[in-house]
């Protein structure tokens, strides 16, 4: 079976980009992927498109071109960009295409995601009476994980300060300033025990990721970045999730650890041999449980980690090297693909002020989100 | 006393939260689902708090339903022992002595104060003679 090769990759600047539309940031991506890998749309054999909320995506033909190109569309809530890649590496796994697209936008309104009882099979009363609030939920989780697991409000706020000093050199980041230690620990509250700091914000930005065979991406004269994982996985019993009137006792696994655990299996190495990671970082407190969830370290040590810098770029383990959904916002269809995107980067050598030194040959990323879903990636070079 | 919605708590002087039991596996949950897969059952009004947060701004309506005004609340999950943990409001108690593993019972709380005949919704307050 062939290995498939990322030849080519786009972004659109993360963000707020008034005057343009969700899906056009995505065609911009798609463009710039295109020209990364040297190739023509009309080479194009498939595409898959993810987005929650800013439209079909395969109505981007128009604008690429009418090729008759097959072009399916994602939505896979928090998934929706894992699930895209996914899709589009079994096509070329399967032998039957050797060049296609991926490709994740969207564009969200200000403020937290406006969330109906009815969408999510609750009750209207679980509404009116305040609980469908997501920051509710990832505050209770990590007030949880911090109380078993002796983590510090102080290391909330070292992933915060880690992400905004990486996004600095992160030219699609949304949020470029540094913001030092004391401001993000004294900054209002939000839920507690995050400030406001803490949390990403929906946004807006587009990525396009060119997928070749193995022999394709010679054929081109790329370097060869293999996806050696693509894995996308849905909860298991007494995972805790956004939305939950009520939880068992027993408690379970995550979707996080089975995609995790499939991974590593697919691309036959450890986490101990990754050399970046990407992880969900709705808010700070995701980071340091994914830690954790995704097997680079044991529950707990997470505290240790962050006090010795050890997912700083020039740490052991350089985790969300540009700064993550807490810098970059989170559109919902692009999230997860930007992480890759900047795997390639980090892969191919080319991120400049955020560069992880040693010429890393892994990286990994992963993606977790509502309603209990997870996708993770490996890539080696 | 009007609860939020009918059905959720039970009728009784002292009523108690209607859960629903799993008529095969046993499993305990909150509120009961539709349909034939769970049977009503009443919970506990004793727990334990085993996590929570603050709610500091005012939730969006829709879906809130609760008055304009509004002052932050502690919300947070409360365990049943042998049951199950319930998401629910807390009540009675300041902010910075909320702990982890305090002991709770169940009480109701009106969604708007200020309404001439308030809808109640559930909430838990620290164990009458706890420490």
């Amino acid at each position: 079976m062939s290995d498939v090769c990322i030849v080519g990759i786009g972004i659109h600047r993360f963000g707020r980009t008034d005057g343009l539309s969700g899906l056009q940031q995505g065609v911009h991506a798609v463009r710039a992927a295109l020209g990364d890998a040297g190739v023509d749309w009309p080479q194009i054999q498939f595409a898959y498109g993810g987005s929650d909320a800013a439209g079909n995506p395969d109505t981007m033909v128009e604008q690429l071109g009418l090729t008759g190109v097959q072009f399916i569309n994602v939505k896979n809530g928090c998934a929706t960009g894992g699930s895209a890649l996914f899709s589009a590496q079994m096509a070329i796994k399967s032998g039957e295409f050797e060049l296609g697209l991926a490709v994740g936008f969207d564009k969200h309104p200000r403020g937290a995601f406006n969330a109906l009882p009815a969408e999510y099979n609750l009750p209207d009363w679980y509404g009116e009476a305040g609980y469908m609030i997501t920051t509710q939920f990832f505050a209770a989780k990590i007030m949880r994980y911090m109380h078993e697991f002796g983590i510090s409000p102080t290391s909330l706020g070292r992933v915060a300060e880690k992400a905004f000093r990486n996004a600095v050199h992160a030219p699609h980041a949304w949020r470029r300033e540094p913001v030092d230690l004391d401001t993000i620990m004294g900054a209002p509250l939000v839920s507690d025990p995050y400030t406001k700091y803490m949390f990403c914000s929906p946004a807006e930005g587009g990525v396009a990721l060119v997928l070749a065979s193995e022999r394709k991406a010679r054929e081109l004269g790329k370097p060869l970045i293999r996806l050696k994982a693509a894995t996308m996985r849905t909860r298991p019993p007494g995972s805790f999730e956004v939305f939950a009137p009520s939880i068992d006792i027993a408690r379970g696994g995550s979707a996080t650890r089975i995609a995790a655990a499939d991974a590593f299996r697919q691309a036959g190495i450890g986490p101990d041999e990754i050399a970046v990671a990407q992880l969900q970082d709705t808010e700070a407190g995701a980071e340091i449980m994914h830690m954790a969830e995704n097997g680079f370290c044991a529950d707990g040590e997470q505290e240790a980690w962050l006090a010795e810098g050890r997912t700083e770029l020039a740490g052991r383990l350089p985790v969300n090297t540009d700064g993550g959904c807490l810098a970059c916002g989170e559109p919902i269809g692009a999230s997860g693909l930007r992480q890759v995107y900047e795997n390639v980067v980090q892969l191919r050598g080319d991120g400049g002020g955020r560069q992880v030194p040693g010429s890393p040959r892994t990286a990994y990323s992963h993606v977790y989100g509502a309603p209990g879903v997870s996708a993770v990636t490996i890539l080696e070079r | 006393m009007r609860p939020i919605a009918p059905g959720l708590f039970t009728e009784e002087s002292q009523p108690r939260l209607v859960g629903g039991r799993h008529r095969e596996t046993g499993r305990i949950v909150f509120p009961c689902p539709p349909g034939d897969d769970y049977v009503p059952f009443p919970l506990a009004r004793q727990g334990t708090l085993w996590s929570y947060t603050i709610q500091r701004y005012r939730p969006k309506s829709p879906p809130y339903a609760g008055p304009e005004a509004f002052a932050p609340w502690p919300v947070g999950y409360v365990e049943l022992p042998g049951e199950t943990i319930v998401e629910a409001r807390l009540c009675e108690v300041d902010f910075a002595a909320i702990r982890i593993g305090m002991p709770l019972e169940l009480t109701f709380v009106p969604l708007d104060p200020e309404a001439p005949e308030p809808v109640l919704v559930h909430a838990f307050r620290p164990a009458r003679g706890a420490a």
